[in-house]
């Protein structure tokens, strides 16, 4: 069986599904981006790829590589075909991206303080001040470290036309990195030949990139400032997250109850006493974070924090209250935030968005309830989301209830066909959809984005949702290097000298094991 | 203690712990080498083949070749399938002595050697199967073998070899420095998780060096590993002296840990061939003295006829 076989089929499923494909061009042939992963899938048979993506499954059970789907450690799904970014397209994601996240936050230092974005009339007072996610309690001060959103995920997708555009802003605990790095290493194994001889950048120096930047950030006057995680702890759904991350930066993973606040400051107990701690990466909600500020019946926080944030005498990274500025209705403002903050022009568009609190939008959205996407404004994971083209008539009638309860908490969207990237499903591979969640790190200096970033995939034929607790799977993701300047996974060599070693060692053995012959 | 035994469990604690390094190594080399071009990845073949002891016999000399001459030849101490039928052929010669589950462990190792697909991607499953198998003889070992003279061999065996290999591991980083990072090499090595953990935000080549060399925690590390041997070797010959050593090896093995230990240098990363070398020559050293002292080799099949 060749690459025919196993692609039998793939231009007619794609044809139908209407949406750009990232490897194939409309003829079927393989994109220039494409052209090494082509030439070792056609070297491969059937056997050879179900073999390796089995092998690939085992390893990441093996590692403990899981998400947590309703209580139980599933391992997340990695597709054996990469989904490859070409440079020139990976500078334009990267400086949208980089852009962005200056721009939000900008956003979230202004809305802290002087909300001159609302007197200057850009975004309505009423919007910020209903966000779920605005909270009065770290009004008015500015963190220590001076960075509100130190990482980031950006999601981008691509529509039909092959245009990038952003989809939502993550600047609360975006998760999926963890997938991202594990994805590599899997994929060196699994699929070494695809690697070639091209230049691919590598994505392992991520976890030094974040612990500098949180080290960076610490409160001034601490020379070696001790980092720690923050983990709801072990029934977390990225706990694995949590543990890598950690484990990759060297630092504790602490859980609220390790944590004691006193004086302002933050401490963890340790064996040889209680420990100052300086950096806080904090991988849970703002509401379970402190009982004196948020939830009082929260086991999961620490009380104190935030005073001790707002003292001075802790970062906490991302921090508290970031959840206004990735509100899925402020999100529709962005470009504006952009120009207006940076007086740039937005690098990578919107999805276009309808805000249903103007009343002629939500006349408009009501009436094309069937055929558009309608988003929660403060959920994720794909929660609630509703798409119209496949919705019961009961299901939108619901909605159309609820949007109209509580129109600041809805925003509906075109249905867009997310790009597809080949992916093996049973015996070929067939057109599958995708999205990119480019991860960035803010040192308060300077915005690195991670090349390339988590590529989630919808495994079910024709679906758009992508999370991984509804059925998703991910891809590793590679972006080309254009030229040897920038850091990339394989370094060519550029002149080969065998050297002869001074003294080739050999390996000594047991003289008995020699004279066996001679014995027998 | 039959010197012949001694013998056997000193080669059985050799082997199997080279078995182990040379898996590792091979894993985290394979990844680089696979994704050189087909010229390149001939030399660096040859000369990881030179680091790991033996000289390509041709200029066709490729990854296939290494492939069977690090993992699957049956025939060469250098490969791992070989050692692991080494150090099994140890164990049936001094089956009376080792536990039934040491030697039933490397028995069935020795059976499994062959059931590996020896592509690139089946010897990478190939190399964990290894790790996993070594792990379980060496536990067996701990556990089930009385912590006697007999261990004492076994543990000595395994930690020169462990030096030999740790050595072997950081001579690769010279031979394939471009494109192989410390992060590889400390991977290697499985300290990866250990050196974040201490070394907190201080990364680098220089430190990853330092870790492999000179940590006196971490147990594959070249000073522990010949702490290791010169604790088994004390152990062995207790005898007090009030000056130097009557025992040659361990006057080698000390005088290797105490160089590395009390050397002060600004550019380990430059002498850190030299090292390798001196490492590697009191490995062969020391072996050879407990050879003499311990298994009497020399003697073995010389027949004194009497004077008539």
């Amino acid at each position: 069986m060749s690459m025919s076989d196993l692609f039998q089929d793939y231009s007619v499923a794609a044809e139908r599904s209407g949406a750009y494909d990232e490897m194939f061009t409309p003829g079927q042939q393989a994109r220039k981006s494409y052209g090494q992963v082509a030439g070792a899938l056609s070297e491969l048979s059937l056997a050879d790829v179900t073999a390796r993506a089995d092998s690939m499954a085992r390893t990441f059970l093996d590692r403990g590589v899981t998400f947590d789907f309703a209580g139980e450690e599933r391992p997340f799904p990695l597709d054996i075909v990469p989904r490859v970014i070409p440079a020139d397209e990976w500078t334009v994601l990267e400086k949208g991206v980089a852009q962005r996240v200056r721009a939000l936050e900008a956003f979230l230092n202004d809305v802290y303080d002087k909300m001159t974005v609302v007197t200057d009339g850009v975004i309505p007072r009423q919007l910020v001040t209903t966000s779920a996610h605005f909270h009065r309690q770290v009004h008015g001060f500015e963190p220590a470290g001076g960075v509100r959103v130190h990482i980031s995920g950006i999601d981008v997708v691509r529509d039909a036309a092959g245009t990038f555009r952003v989809l939502e802003d993550n600047v609360r605990v975006p998760s999926g990195v963890s997938y991202v790095l594990e994805n590599r290493r899997a994929m060196a194994k699994g699929l070494p030949e695809a690697f070639g001889q091209q230049l691919i950048r590598p994505v392992e120096e991520y976890p030094r990139r974040l612990l500098s930047a949180l080290r960076k950030t610490a409160p001034s006057g601490v020379d070696d400032p001790t980092v720690v995680v923050l983990t709801p702890g072990v029934f977390n759904s990225a706990y694995f997250e949590h543990t890598l991350l950690a484990g990759l930066m060297g630092v504790e993973l602490v859980e609220g109850r390790d944590l004691i606040c006193r004086g302002n400051r933050v401490y963890m107990r340790t064996t040889a006493g209680e420990q100052r701690v300086d950096v806080i990466y904090k991988r849970i909600d703002d509401e379970f974070l402190d009982p004196l500020q948020f939830r009082a019946d929260s086991m999961l926080g620490c009380p104190g924090l935030v005073n001790a944030a707002r003292a001075g005498g802790v970062t906490i990274a991302n921090a508290v209250g970031n959840g206004v500025a990735d509100d899925k209705l402020v999100y529709s403002y962005v470009p504006d935030l952009i120009r207006y903050y940076l007086n740039e022009e937005p690098v990578i568009a919107n999805v276009d968005t309808f805000r249903l609190e103007e009343k002629e939008a939500r006349e408009e959205v009501l009436d094309r309830l069937a055929e558009l996407v309608v988003k929660p404004v403060d959920g994720s994971g794909g929660k609630g989301l509703v798409i119209g083209p496949d919705a019961t008539k009961d299901e939108l009638e619901a909605l159309r209830k609820r949007v109209i309860a509580d129109p600041r908490g809805w925003i509906a969207q075109p249905v867009l066909q997310l790009s597809t990237v080949p992916t093996l499903s049973g015996d070929r591979f067939g057109p599958r959809h995708v999205d990119l969640r480019p991860f960035a790190v803010n040192d308060g200096d300077d915005v690195w984005v991670l090349p390339g970033g988590l590529t989630r995939v919808a495994l079910k034929e024709g679906s758009l949702i992508v999370n991984s607790s509804q059925g998703g799977g991910s891809k590793d993701t590679w972006v080309l290097a254009d030229s040897p300047q920038v850091p990339v996974e394989v370094l060519p060599r550029p002149a080969i000298t065998v050297r002869e070693r001074v003294s080739v060692w050999p390996v000594e053995s047991n003289w008995r094991d020699s004279q066996k012959e001679q014995q027998q | 203690m039959l010197s012949r035994i001694a013998e056997s469990l000193f080669w059985i604690g050799r082997y199997v712990e080279r078995a182990d390094g040379t898996a590792r190594i091979l894993d985290v080399h394979l990844e680089r080498l696979n994704h050189l071009p087909m010229e390149e990845q001939r030399s660096v073949a040859q000369e990881l083949l030179a680091v790991m002891g033996a000289r390509a016999q041709s200029e066709e000399f490729g990854l296939p070749e290494l492939l069977n001459a690090l993992a699957y030849d049956k025939q060469s101490a250098t490969s791992i399938a070989g050692s692991l039928g080494a150090a099994r052929e140890n164990a049936r010669r001094a089956r009376e002595t080792v536990s039934s589950g040491l030697w039933e462990s490397l028995n069935t190792t020795y059976y499994g050697l062959n059931q590996h697909r020896k592509d690139v991607v089946g010897t990478y499953r190939f190399c964990n199967w290894v790790l996993e198998r070594t792990a379980m003889v060496s536990g067996l070992a701990d556990t089930t073998v009385s912590h006697d003279e007999s261990w004492q061999f076994l543990v000595l065996g395994r930690s020169l070899e462990r030096a030999d290999m740790t050595a072997r591991m950081l001579s690769t980083r010279d031979v394939l420095s471009a494109g192989m990072s410390w992060v590889n090499m400390l991977r290697c090595a499985g300290a990866y998780e250990s050196f974040l953990r201490t070394r907190r935000a201080a990364f680098g080549d220089q430190h990853a060096a330092e870790f492999l060399l000179l940590d006196r925690l971490f147990p594959r590390s070249i000073v522990y590993a010949l702490r290791d041997a010169d604790e088994c070797l004390a152990m062995l010959d207790p005898s007090a002296q009030r000056v130097g050593f009557i025992n040659d090896a361990r006057r080698i093995v000390g005088q290797a840990r105490t160089f590395l230990e009390f050397h002060r240098t600004d550019d380990l990363m430059s002498e850190l061939p030299e090292h390798m070398e001196r490492v590697q020559k009191a490995v062969s050293q020391a072996s050879d003295a407990i050879s003499r002292k311990y298994f009497n080799q020399a003697d073995e099949l010389a027949w004194v006829g009497e004077v008539s």
